[in-house]
């Protein structure tokens, strides 16, 4: 039934509309589904796999990121309340120590001004012990230069 | 017809002249046949290489595909819209693929090498049955497109936004597709017009910046009939609120 006919008569022009217009629109819309299992199908799946696999990696980041943001604020916390906890355990050994300082310094002076005081009574005691042995060696002479004198006359 | 006979004869181009195929009763013009086969022929060809081997890291021939086919995205989702452009989206880069690989097959290779009894071959975009075949299947696209989206809403589209509209919208259901056909075609015969009354006139140099035109108007005229396709689908599965 294929009887071609290459030599056919030259009729037709420019709008010479025939049976080519069907049968080119069924070669278009078979074009379609062949280009569609061919190209579109297979291409717009490895794009779009892609496409996901980029935007999860891209939420999964961005989670991370939050994450780590989040971390370092609680970090940053405990950072604040450590060194808070630190100065306070420092002012107070500080005042401890100026305290423990203060007491011992009493202390000494108490026990320094208590030996002082000791000290001078002892020296007191000394001093008047010597100046009534003085008083008396004194006296002792004096008698002994008046019995003297009296002896020669 | 007068028209046709002064065109026939003009520089001695063969206008309006066909390789007739008969199979039964029925008459072909068997020139856009044989180009049309040889062109998609080489495009399934390029195609089949470029997704034979199908990676997560594209090289070469897949990448130039994926960029296609992002390109083709791009223009369905931007005319279509989000919710059914999935659908449409083979249908647009098919006519977007053959126009464009038609229109530029039809430039690029040197047919008139190829001797033919009768006629010659050309850009099967170049032939009217192929650009109203194409314009055809747009305007079916967009009906089914508006009818299987909406049912019988759809055809509250042609009284909106008031009811004046209708007899407008009715006429533009005609002038859709004979705008689309008769651009395509006017154009890329007259391309093939214009280089080939240079060749003849002038065969040195001269027609090169002209075949370089014809090569933009080529690309323009399958960005244009694919973006259109695809407007009127959208248009067709709009929502009016």
């Amino acid at each position: 039934m294929l009887a071609f006919n290459f030599f056919g008569a030259t009729e037709g022009g420019l709008f010479d509309i025939n049976a080519t217009l069907p049968l080119m629109a069924i070669q278009v819309v078979a074009l379609t589904y062949i280009l569609n299992s061919l190209f579109f199908k297979p291409v717009g799946n490895v794009v779009e796999k892609r496409e996901k696999f980029v935007s999860n990696n891209i939420i999964e980041a961005k989670n991370k990121l939050s994450e780590v943001k989040k971390l370092e604020a609680d970090l940053l916390t405990q950072l604040q309340s450590a060194r808070t906890e630190a100065q306070k355990i420092v002012s107070e050994a500080e005042n401890e120590s100026d305290k423990l300082y203060k007491e011992a310094l009493e202390l000494a002076n108490n026990e320094a001004n208590a030996s002082k005081e000791k000290a001078r009574l002892e020296i007191e005691s000394q001093t008047s012990a010597a100046r009534d042995q003085l008083s008396k060696q004194a006296d002792d002479l004096s008698e002994l230069i008046v019995n003297r004198l009296i002896l020669e006359k | 017809m007068f028209f046709n006979s002064l065109l026939t004869n003009f520089a001695a181009l063969e206008v309006g002249q066909h390789l007739y195929w008969q199979i039964g009763n029925i008459r072909l013009h068997g020139q856009v046949f044989l180009t049309s086969w040889i062109l998609l022929g080489a495009l399934l060809v390029f195609i089949s290489l470029g997704t034979k081997k199908m990676e997560n890291d594209p090289k070469g021939l897949q990448n130039l595909l994926e960029f296609l086919w992002d390109y083709i995205r791009d223009l369905a989702r931007t005319q279509i819209g989000e919710k059914v452009y999935r659908d449409w989206m083979p249908f647009i880069g098919t006519l977007f693929l053959f126009v464009f690989v038609s229109n530029w097959g039809g430039a690029l290779i040197p047919w008139r090498l190829i001797k033919l009894p009768s006629g010659e071959l050309g850009a099967p975009t170049a032939d009217i049955n192929t650009t109203i075949a194409l314009a055809l299947l747009v305007s079916l696209s967009y009906f089914y497109a508006g009818l299987s989206n909406k049912g019988w809403r759809y055809f509250e589209y042609y009284v909106h936004p008031t009811p004046i509209m209708l007899p407008f919208k009715i006429l533009e259901d005609f002038t859709k597709p004979l705008s689309l056909s008769f651009r395509l075609f006017g154009n890329i015969l007259a391309d093939e017009l214009v280089v080939g009354v240079l060749v003849f006139l002038v065969p040195l140099i001269l027609p090169i910046p002209v075949m370089f035109l014809g090569l933009f108007t080529s690309a323009i005229q399958a960005l244009i009939f694919a973006t259109l396709a695809a407007y009127y689908i959208g248009e067709a599965v709009e929502e009016h609120h």
